[in-house]
């Protein structure tokens, strides 16, 4: 399918995204500018304590103010509402949009109340009174794991929601051959993406057609499905309109329960109802909190660097209930080597409730904190071995010529040539100058260090996860749809089936579409369609939008153009196979005056029935519904599973120094070498990985939602809680190579994870070096400059106390 | 709650409205006036999406109360270009250097960029990353903002702006 030699007329071109237009001259539009008349306003009342019992509610005051419409607790929509399915097989953890009965973490929904104005709303919540009976907490996820600790949800019987041990391969056979093997404790903190813009979404309800129109900031997939579902209507009663601009998600934007309660309020006010979260309420009840795991890990390898095996037992704190979570677990299976050549690996999976913000999907499904588990181990092996990092990885990384390669959970990668992404970015450093500035670094007082990481990026986004986690679910389509017109214009318009948060969709779409029909990509307007508009299609998660939405689009023009053909073919005598294509018009190989136009083709298509070839529909309208490559499959017994069908891969390289007086890191250079295969954009695949990086750095070095032991959260505010600005985020360089993918229509993988997937690794990798000369290591994340300068402390009052 | 009579010239049209004295000026702008250019981030006065021009001086207008804009002069995103289908030298930027993804920081960035310009035509890079250190974006990681005020205030072009 793939020639890395086809050139390209728009693909891998710089082009300028077609969505930014609208958001330079503030006309983008968003689900907080979503306006409509007799509109209401929500606040929410969330409980205060992180497990209580709700004994009573007086909303008598509240509701006696003029301008109060409704006040509503989990009591009205457990009547009136079906609970958010967790995703894996426990039916007894039930979620509703607000706490039925019990509150299990502080900021949990207890009461909505809706007014004429969010201010008037929010002056009414004052004035509701709810009495508690607190109940035992539980925050510790490894205290949550015993059997005697306190309960998060009763009727499950345990806080562990899903565990499984995976063995693949001779895993006992390979360590007990082993040299030597290394044991450690690699800590990923709850952080999240956090976008700037907080959730929001407006519902209105059409009482004469018994329809729901929702406008939401969401990135979901099943989005309308679930929401009609939970609201018991039939799933064309709820139409979600994909074309509001989402303002950042990055994996997080999953409203479910926030859609549940507006529409649920549109519907039984029989008014547009909109809800938009403040700050501290998209912090602490937004349920959008990221991956909090214990990765306990054991490596098993020879003196010569050779690694072998690998136990890993991952605890990862899910929070209060279950969404999409234990899911993040599953992912990683389909990279659970890395790049490297392990032979075997026991992999063990437990999700544990605590009565904490519920964790919800997070940039790269849990493989960020996967690949800094990986990434440790191979560091540590170095350091203990006294090898070169870089070194031992090229002893270890998996050969350009050894594609595709089955690793032991059962994922086949697709293509790959790392060791040459490694040393593009060593060489673009270049390495030997980084040493020498390390070393000039050091001389000077500061403690300085080298990071290196090399990650896999999976892409194209499939659900195998799912029944790998829970046998009644067995899906094994995730597919990605496009339909494409021309109308009698000529004009060329498609549509696209879910929204978009900034991934430029609409220009991946133009430019693939362009390509094909060759046509110019600006001209083609690309629309998102509304739920009931759209083709089946699930949503820019995974990594999977340049493979599956680039690739559906690319069907559907390839069946426009076939369809031209046969127009040309037949109206110029002409045999199909003579005809050649440019810009539109064919054109015999053999008798250039032979020649029709697009605009003859369109006037045919359109108007003139009598000039179609008897077998063609009139016009020119079509679809493609594209099935993730490598997809289809249910997993074996044993837990084997193709996962995601591509595979990106990132090199990074940088340099940071650490001021012992203060713990502070600072980076001094950052590389990173980059191989989606084919960039479709390549202006959106760098912003994407810079965006990553800075992402990964929040994760390394900055983010966490820290909770009290009285399950308080500490850190819900951005004073608190620190995201990186342009001083933290250095100038960042990208070296770019093409391993162009087999697997998808012109080689592309997917990048919408890039940089996220190996800088919290590459950070902490840099961190340990510049700390190393003191005997220390750390293996907690984020590394502040508290945690680096207690680190140091410790140490020196260990030594003064020898 | 009473309301107290305000006028404001924003993007260089005067309006007279009565507003409640807890309105924040944000509010006032998205809410009242219809301008949602302008977003609501944190409403702590940390991200800097709702920046704007308050008399040409760059401010968080999430933090202060439109009563207390009274007469004053305010410039949004939607003020920033020369006229209607044209776009200001700092915008055509954004767009040429891919400096923007989801776009909900972008009003904010804009407002940060073009005030820095006003004072400093031709910036460094760290000049810019100055400039900006005040409006989070959590798309871009900053890096191609750099480009595109340098971009902007590199060319000599002067057929925007």
């Amino acid at each position: 399918m793939t020639n890395a030699n086809v050139k390209f007329k728009y693909i891998g071109k710089h082009r300028r995204a077609v969505e930014h237009r609208r958001f330079v001259v503030g006309e983008g539009n968003f689900a907080a500018d979503i306006h409509l008349r007799g509109m209401l306003h929500v606040a929410i009342v969330a409980s205060p304590y992180a497990h209580a019992r709700i004994k009573s509610i007086d909303a008598i005051a509240a509701l006696n103010i003029p301008g109060v419409h409704a006040v509503v607790t989990g009591k009205d929509l457990f009547t009136d509402t079906d609970p958010i399915l967790p995703g894996v097989d426990a039916p007894q953890v039930k979620r509703y949009p607000m706490a039925v009965d019990i509150a299990r973490y502080a900021g949990e929904w207890v009461v909505a109340v809706v007014a004429d104005t969010r201010a008037l709303a929010e002056d009414a919540a004052e004035f509701i009174d709810i009495d508690y009976e607190v109940l035992d907490h539980i925050v510790d996820p490894e205290l949550a794991a015993l059997t005697n600790s306190p309960l998060v949800h009763e009727a499950h019987g345990s806080n562990i929601i899903f565990n499984r041990k995976f063995t693949w391969g001779e895993v006992d056979q390979h360590f007990s051959e082993c040299d030597h093997e290394i044991s450690y404790r690699a800590r990923w903190s709850r952080n999240s993406t956090v976008p700037i813009e907080t959730f929001a979404v407006a519902c209105s309800w059409n009482d004469a057609a018994q329809m729901m129109d929702v406008w939401a900031s969401i990135q979901m997939p099943k989005f309308p499905d679930q929401l009609a579902k939970a609201l018991r209507l039939d799933g064309n009663a709820v139409r979600v309109h994909f074309d509001v601009d989402v303002g950042g998600s990055y994996g997080v934007k999953r409203g479910l329960k926030h859609s549940i309660l507006v529409a649920y309020l549109a519907r039984k006010l029989n008014r547009p109802v909109r809800f938009v979260e403040d700050r501290l309420e998209n912090m602490r009840g937004g349920d959008m909190q990221g991956p909090d795991r214990i990765f306990d890990v054991s490596m098993g390898f020879n003196s010569d660097g050779i690694i072998r095996s690998m136990r890993m037992r991952a605890l990862d704190d899910i929070g209060a209930y279950s969404g999409r979570a234990p899911l993040q677990l599953g992912k990683p299976v389909g990279a659970i080597i890395g790049p490297y050549r392990i032979q075997s690996v026991e992999y063990e999976a437990i999700a544990v409730m605590t009565n904490k913000t519920p964790q919800e999907a997070v940039r790269g499904f849990g493989q960020a904190p996967t690949n800094y588990a990986i990434e440790t181990g191979v560091d540590q092996i170095a350091r203990f071995l006294n090898i070169d990092r870089i070194e031992l990885r090229n002893k270890n990384l998996i050969g350009k010529d050894e594609f595709p390669y089955l690793i032991p959970s059962g994922t086949s990668y697709d293509s790959g040539d790392y060791e040459t992404v490694l040393k593009k970015a060593l060489n673009a450093a270049p390495y030997s100058e980084l040493m020498i500035e390390r070393d000039r670094l050091r001389n000077s007082g500061m403690l300085a260090g080298i990071g290196v990481s090399t990650c896999l990026e999976p892409s194209g986004g499939n659900s195998s996860f799912e029944p790998l986690f829970n046998p009644k679910n067995t899906t094994t389509t995730w597919m990605d749809s496009c339909l494409i017109r021309i109308d009698l214009s000529g004009s060329i318009t498609a549509l696209m089936g879910t929204s978009s948060a900034g991934q430029a969709h609409e220009t991946l779409v133009s430019t693939v579409v362009g390509e094909v029909l060759d046509r110019q990509p600006d001209d083609i307007r690309v629309l998102h369609a509304d739920s009931l508009n759209a083709l089946p299609s699930n949503s820019p998660v995974g990594s999977r939008m340049a493979i599956m939405l680039g690739g559906a689009a690319a069907g559907a023009a390839k069946k426009l153009r076939n369809k031209l053909l046969k127009i040309a073919s037949h109206n110029l005598g002409v045999e199909a196979d003579s005809l050649e294509y440019a810009e539109g018009n064919f054109t015999s190989k053999f008798d250039p005056t032979k020649k029709i136009t697009w605009a003859e083709l369109v006037e045919i298509a359109h108007r003139k029935f009598h000039e179609l070839p008897s077998d063609l529909e009139p016009g020119l309208q079509e679809k493609f519904v594209w099935e993730v490559p490598t997809g289809g499959l249910l997993p074996t017994e044993d837990g084997r599973v193709q996962m995601y069908p591509c595979h990106s891969f990132e090199a990074h390289v940088i340099l940071a120094s650490i001021d012992p007086d203060t713990g502070k890191v600072t980076i001094h250079q950052y590389i990173c070498g980059h191989d989606c295969g084919v960039m479709i954009s390549p202006d959106v695949v760098h912003g994407m990985t810079y965006g990553g990086i800075a992402h990964g750095l929040g994760a390394a070095l900055l983010e966490k939602y820290s909770f009290s032991d009285e399950g308080q959260l500490l850190s819900g505010t951005f004073m608190d809680y620190l995201l990186p600005s342009s001083h933290e985020v250095p100038p960042i360089t990208i070296v770019d190579h093409c391993t162009p993918s087999p697997l998808t229509e012109f080689g592309q993988k997917g990048s919408g994870e890039a940089g996220y997937l190996g800088s919290p690794a590459a950070i902490a990798s840099a961190v340990n070096d510049a700390l190393a000369p003191r005997g220390i290591s750390i293996n907690t994340l984020p590394m502040t400059p508290d945690a680096i300068w207690t680190a140091l402390h410790e140490q020196v009052n260990e030594l003064r106390s020898i | 709650m009473s309301k107290v009579a305000i006028q404001m010239t924003v993007n260089g049209t005067l309006y007279e409205k009565e507003v409640e004295p807890r309105m924040t000026l944000v509010d006032f702008i998205r809410d009242e006036l219809g301008l949602t250019g302008t977003h609501v981030g944190c409403e702590h006065g940390v991200c800097g999406a709702c920046s704007i021009l308050l008399n040409d001086e760059p401010i968080r207008s999430c933090c202060i109360f439109a009563v207390q804009a009274d007469g004053m002069k305010v410039t949004t995103v939607e003020g920033l270009a020369p006229s209607r289908g044209q776009l200001s030298k700092i915008q055509d930027a954004f767009c040429e250097k891919h400096a923007l993804q989801c776009g909900f920081c972008t009003p904010g960035m804009l407002i940060a960029c073009h005030d820095l310009i006003q004072r400093q035509p031709h910036p460094s890079q760290d000049e810019v990353r100055e400039a900006i250190s005040g409006n989070l974006c959590r798309c871009t990681g900053y890096q191609q903002i750099v480009d595109a005020v340098m971009h902007a205030t590199a060319c000599e072009d002067t057929t925007h702006d």
